[in-house]
């Protein structure tokens, strides 16, 4: 679970911890070689897991004029962002960087509103369908998008939007890729926030509805402010999962144009990545953003995924 | 942190004997254990139809989205339809799926990708992020830098991924190729195009970003395993070995299940990775491939991708029901 909860319920269990690791430091002294051994099969094997990342870095960052004369595996001569300054401006990657944002945003802010909603209907309240809803959304989480691709995509292109979207359709537009998010995705959250929200004492509600206190007012005041912790896990989550999607947006948009970055690399690589050097430049560069939240809000990312360790 | 066994840890209110608000659905379970919470007479009427609405318009969208779209694929499976009127749409009984099963050459080998993926993810990567996971338990130095690498994988995109392997396998300017020396004419291998090569090699780039992914589920399953047990065991002279067969690894059996159902979903799911890697050229043929090139290929055949997607369900569902009535059932008990 997310921070606070841990802190609270950690001390007991710390304390053991703790002492189990004295008592085990006491014993590991004397075998210090096998601590060795470990690190040194850790430190060869992460090298091993970055190489491919460094590989492409290092393609990246030498001119490709060099690589095609004396080969990839060669002593650089000049290493320079050329690359990365090239296959930025070349392919306009400003625009594509903008088309997922327009698209991320509000997939990840409805995403979380409409699931904390139906998480607090099904964990604060006794009705009968909760727990049939909560299992309508989670299996629905689980499926294979493919699994309903071909009747969604008839379904965008039947959907006549005049006005409300630049191609009339949800079909190619930001609207149907927002709307497929939310509705993919609403799963997982409702039922990692239903969990959440099942924890925090009954009595919080039970004396605001005394008191007279809306169930609205319940929702928003009380335990929204009470699920930060978790939301804010899977704000990280959402954002990683909805920046990194490649495939709703490969059926489900048609206009190059109108491609969020991760799809819109692989048109990009046909057209304006002309080498592997651009290529491998082009690729980091879509990495970073999601590299920077990973590094930024690496607990939370895992906390999260860990948090409703059922996603697919 | 409690984490992966906060699915089945975590207590349900569990099904009550009052009448939801409206009174519509059937009951989803028949016990009444609990003494209901009795704030229910406390909701007024506007608190009911603020609370439909709450758990109403996410449903719709997600049953509209999700769940109709699913049964649609059942039901277009056994018809055909050119897309342009509903009245175009016409009932041909199995007749797709005969199709696919007989005479479509690249289905039974999509099928057996698909196998080999889930296998190879469950034999090779899975036990590897086991391992490693136990090893960064140990309370050792850099525990977070280690993790940190071998994470990596799972943060970056699956397209991102495919480029970074490409640039490794390429058969011209590739890593391995150069390295070893099959990158001249003559004597040249071709990972990516060869197919008895490329579904192996695509599945090297999938393990790799497979055991970053296990490793985080288990390290979190084995923080919930009491420090005590292992205290005991180690008391006991159990050695490292024995202690984890005997004492951790049984108590590891939620997060067991849960790693057997992402796998076998990862595996159903695969696509993104071999579609920037290849296009899913002879050799990688997976069916969420065929499903996508049924769509946006230049023959676009609605019933036939509709039972391509039928088979791809089924076998999720197989998969998904036991697990979830499973675990929603051990919620009930708790």
């Amino acid at each position: 679970m997310s921070a606070p909860t841990l802190a609270a319920r950690e001390p007991a269990k710390g304390s053991g911890k703790g002492s189990a690791t004295g008592s085990a430091k006491g014993r590991r002294a004397p075998v210090r070689p096998a601590r060795v051994l470990l690190h040194t099969f850790l430190v060869v094997t992460s090298l091993a897991w970055l190489a491919p990342l460094l590989w492409a870095m290092y393609a990246a960052l030498r001119p490709y004029a060099e690589t095609s004369t004396k080969g990839y595996v060669s002593w650089p001569d000049r290493l320079n962002f050329a690359n990365f300054t090239n296959a930025f401006t070349q392919s306009d990657m400003t625009h594509y960087f903008g088309n997922t944002l327009i698209i991320a945003v509000p997939a990840v802010l409805l995403t979380l509103f409409l699931s904390s909603m139906v998480a607090f209907y099904v964990s604060r309240f006794d009705f009968r369908v909760n727990l049939s809803l909560l299992l309508v959304f989670t299996a629905g989480n689980l499926l294979p998008q493919q699994v309903i691709i071909t009747p969604l995509y008839r379904l965008y292109l039947l959907v006549d939007l005049p006005g409300i979207t630049a191609s009339g359709k949800l079909y190619d537009s930001a609207l149907g890729l927002v709307l497929i998010h939310i509705a993919f995705q609403s799963g997982f959250c409702a039922f990692v926030l239903a969990n959440y929200m099942r924890m925090l004492p009954h009595e919080l509600t039970e004396a605001a509805l005394v008191d007279g206190a809306s169930v609205w007012r319940m929702y928003w005041q009380i335990v929204l402010p009470l699920c930060r912790p978790a939301m804010a896990a899977l704000a990280t989550l959402l954002s990683i999962w909805i920046y990194n999607d490649f495939f709703w947006a490969i059926v489900l948009i048609s206009t190059g144009e109108n491609m969020p970055i991760t799809s819109a690399l692989n048109n990009l690589s046909g057209q304006y990545f002309t080498d592997p050097n651009l290529v491998a430049a082009g690729a980091l560069l879509t990495a970073i953003p999601t590299l920077i939240v990973y590094f930024t809000l690496q607990r939370q990312f895992v906390s999260g995924l860990t948090l409703g360790a059922s996603k697919g | 942190m409690s984490t992966s066994d906060s699915i089945p840890a975590i207590p349900v209110p569990g099904a009550s004997d009052v009448p939801p608000p409206g009174g519509t659905r059937a009951p989803s379970s028949p016990q009444r254990r609990k003494p209901p919470y009795g704030h229910r007479r406390l909701l007024t009427r506007r608190d009911r139809i603020a609370l439909g609405f709450m758990a109403g318009l996410p449903t719709l969208l997600h049953v509209a989205l999700v769940w109709v779209t699913a049964f649609a694929s059942v039901a277009l499976a056994f018809t055909t339809w050119d897309g342009i009127g509903f009245d175009s749409i016409k009932w041909v009984g199995l007749r797709n799926f005969r199709e696919l099963f007989d005479s479509n050459p690249q289905f039974w080998p999509a099928v057996q990708h698909n196998v080999i993926w889930f296998v190879v993810l469950i034999v090779i990567p899975t036990p590897l992020g086991l391992f490693l996971a136990v090893q960064l338990d140990k309370n050792i130095r850099f525990t977070r830098v280690y993790q940190t690498a071998f994470f990596l994988p799972v943060v970056v995109s699956l397209a991102v991924t495919g480029f970074v392997w490409q640039l490794v396998y390429n058969p011209d300017t590739g890593l391995i190729n150069s390295l070893i020396g099959a990158n001249k004419p003559g004597h040249y291998i071709d990972w990516i195009g060869d197919p008895d090569l490329n579904l192996w090699a695509v599945l090297v780039a999938a393990c790799w970003r497979h055991t970053g992914y296990m490793m985080i589920l288990y390290l979190a399953g084995l923080k919930g395993v009491d420090p005590s047990l292992r205290e005991a065991s180690s008391l006991d002279g159990a050695n490292e070995w024995q202690t984890f067969k005997n004492v951790i690894f049984p108590t590891l059996r939620p997060t067991n299940t849960i790693v057997l159902v992402v796998t076998i979903i990862e595996s159903l799911r695969a696509f993104d990775l071999v579609y920037v890697f290849n296009g899913g050229a002879q050799g990688t043929e997976l069916l969420s491939i065929l499903v996508t090139n049924n769509i946006i290929g230049e023959s676009s055949r609605i019933g036939y991708g509709s039972a391509i997607a039928v088979v791809l369900l089924v076998i999720s569902l197989v998969v998904i029901i036991p697990y979830l009535v499973g675990t929603f059932r051990k919620e009930r008990r708790a």
